[in-house]
């Protein structure tokens, strides 16, 4: 109450001064100075802005929509069980074996998930091991080690190597590095998943080296000077102090490098032999739901079963990736609203 | 002499090396040297099998001979189209949404959900927005359009306005991010002085944020555009043609010639793509896969180098302006 009055009192030798009557200086907060006045122009655009604004969640929800609209789709022709594999006469065993495998343009079509699951795991799985080891070095290296000036020229160069198409990518791996590759490891297949892995590898670094700097460079100096007051070196800071600080938000950049690689298309689609097979051989030809689709869908008739049933593949694909992409953008956020107390 | 305490100060210049320091330290460099070895390799190998190729007869002709000889000209035109009906569509929707992020939407939840979903729209795989253009732009926007206008299947089938439109959606959020930043680094109180001089807060926006956010909006632009120009999976399903005879070009009244959105397109990564993997012969065409890869190599190089010199200029003047 007393300061109220107090910042009343003041109000009325404000308005005095200016050289408005006694009485007016109440009238004019009231009608003036706290009514605003509604213009038009500004609630247009302020409502197409608004539009623009929530557009980004509108696409997610339109995305959600249309694939697992085509999706469903799918059950409506195939058993649920088709996804793990279909019972089919095998003219060499001759008797019927339930057969995993993904065979959509044969006699009887064959939609299973499994080795695209299977394939995309291989992938991106050592594609995400070699991206986190360079990705993290590198980002302990431009965030501890290095000098300003060389930041300043080594992070513009990296934004570079994330700048190259994913096809020009894949035709590197398809034309130079897979013949390289099969000299070095002898591998049976020329294009095989490890191929692949490490063409996805190369795109994925800057996403976890760029991510993983900024979660350690977020770490506060005190920290770090506490630790060297201690009598600590540098990298007994860096693995004592400075990662275990940091450890959320570089495992966040691991999980996103890792829905990167599980999406990643053109590279896979052209370096990785695009065979279905269910195997746990690195050096075997596979084929990643994102290559299934990319080889697929532009040879099926729209409304097929095989049609939804690329959707389908679409659809799980995304659902993975989000919550992918989700959990760390909640594991960030932490990270960010602590660091800031 | 007397009273002081004899302090012995370690020297610090002379402390024992550390093998173990030392080789991290060389470790954690040989991290980002290896991926940076990998970049020059990648452009030396694309440089050293394309530059014989690059001529100008190679950029201003049209494939001939099944593909297997002459240029690579509707390609490159087919891109630039592309990438020019992109950012029409992107950058209005993009920099309004960074607009609104910055100047309208506050702190609270809609300011995190609105974030959240630019992130993880970043995020989504490219061929999803393969399908997404299939099932939204063709079959559900296209065909309803034709069922309303009577047009046929003018909208409902693939074509440069959809792969436009997908592209579109891929790129908002590099938009989004860029614009955000740059109305970020616009000091407040030049917002403040606006307002206090009876300017509404669109006339702020307009004549005092955006004229300064200016730089970072182009940077925004010009990235987007070399990621449009070199993705793939998103246009392989909505408007990509293996061989066109013609140009996507219709003359507007008969005599202007404008691209024509509702053509079909050849694109130059779709080209590499195509020429790698499905081409009749593809060891007697490498010189053309190798030619192509380069143009597009050169283009995306040549445009991310612009969007960072750009960057770099534009943080150091509003760097300047902040200080003052």
């Amino acid at each position: 109450m007393k300061v109220e009055g107090l910042t009343l009192k003041r109000n009325r030798s404000f308005g005095r001064a200016r050289g408005f009557p006694k009485g007016q200086d109440s009238f004019l907060r009231s009608r003036e100075l706290t009514k605003k006045e509604f213009h038009p122009q500004e609630w247009l655009i302020h409502q197409m802005l608004r539009v623009a604004g929530f557009s980004s969640i509108l696409i997610i929800g339109l995305i959600f929509i249309f694939l697992f609209k085509e999706a469903v789709l799918f059950f409506t022709t195939a058993h649920p069980l088709s996804l793990i594999g279909t019972w089919d006469y095998d003219a060499w065993e001759e008797k019927n074996i339930f057969k995993v495998m993904w065979q959509a343009a044969s006699v009887v079509p064959k939609y299973s998930l499994i080795p695209l699951i299977c394939g995309s795991f291989l992938v991106a799985v050592p594609a995400t091991l070699i991206a986190a080891l360079f990705g993290i070095g590198g980002a302990v290296y431009l965030s501890e080690i290095a000098s300003a000036r060389t930041r300043e020229t080594l992070k513009p160069t990296l934004e570079l190597l994330a700048g190259i198409p994913s096809v020009v990518m894949g035709f590197f791996m398809l034309a130079v590095a897979a013949s390289l590759i099969q000299d070095i490891f002898h591998t049976k297949f020329r294009l095989n998943a490890f191929v692949g892995a490490l063409g996805v590898a190369v795109l994925t670094i800057p996403v976890v080296m760029t991510i993983a700097e900024d979660a350690m460079r977020a770490v506060p100096r005190e920290l770090r000077d506490a630790s060297y007051a201690l009598g600590a070196t540098r990298w007994q800071t860096i693995l004592g102090t400075v990662i275990p600080a940091a450890v959320s938000g570089i495992s966040a950049a691991v999980i996103l490098g890792f829905g990167r690689a599980l999406g990643e298309t053109m590279v896979v689609v052209m370096a990785t032999g695009n065979a279905a097979l269910v195997t746990g051989n690195v050096f075997s030809s596979v084929r990643t739901m994102t290559a299934n689709i990319a080889a697929e869908l532009g040879a099926v008739a729209q409304g097929s079963e095989h049609y939804y049933a690329l959707f389908l593949v679409g659809a799980f694909l995304f659902t993975v990736t989000f919550f992918l992409n989700f959990v760390a953008e909640m594991v960030l956020n932490k990270m960010r609203s602590r660091l800031r107390m | 002499m007397n009273g002081t305490l004899a302090i012995p100060i370690p020297n610090l210049r002379s402390r024992p090396i550390i093998w173990r320091e030392v080789l991290l330290s060389v470790l954690a460099r040989v991290m980002v040297i290896i991926p940076l070895c990998v970049l020059a390799l990648i452009l030396g190998q694309m440089v050293w099998g394309g530059i014989g190729t690059i001529s100008w007869e190679f950029l201003s002709q049209v494939p001939q001979e099944g593909m297997t000889k002459g240029g690579i000209f509707p390609c490159i035109f087919g891109t630039l189209a592309i990438t020019l009906l992109m950012i029409l569509i992107a950058l209005p929707l993009g920099v309004g949404a960074a607009i609104y992020l910055v100047e309208y939407a506050g702190q609270g939840w809609v300011f995190r959900v609105i974030r959240a979903a630019v992130n993880n729209l970043a995020g989504v795989p490219s061929i999803i927005f393969g399908l997404f253009g299939v099932g939204f732009f063709i079959l559900f926007v296209g065909r309803n359009v034709d069922h309303v206008l009577q047009t046929g299947l003018l909208f409902g089938q693939p074509c440069m306005l959809w792969a436009a439109a997908t592209l579109a959606v891929l790129v908002l959020p590099v938009i989004i991010v860029s614009t955000e930043e740059a109305l970020n680094a616009v000091p407040q109180s030049h917002r403040s002085a606006s307002l206090a001089l009876g300017a509404t807060k669109w006339q702020t926006i307009r004549d005092v944020v955006l004229p300064q956010a200016r730089g970072g909006i182009l940077t925004g632009a010009i990235l987007s555009i070399s990621r449009g120009a070199g993705e793939t999976a998103p246009i392989l399903f909505t408007g990509c043609a293996y061989f066109l005879p013609r140009l996507p070009v219709v003359n507007l009244f008969g005599v202007i010639p404008v691209i024509n959105p509702f053509d079909q397109f050849m694109e130059l990564s779709y080209h590499i793509f195509i020429m790698t993997t499905q081409s009749m012969d593809a060891v007697q065409t490498l010189p053309i896969q190798y030619g192509t890869t380069l143009v597009l190599i050169g283009l995306t190089f040549l445009l991310n180098l612009t969007a960072i010199v750009f960057r770099i200029h534009f943080r150091k003047r509003l760097g300047c302006v902040s200080i003052q």
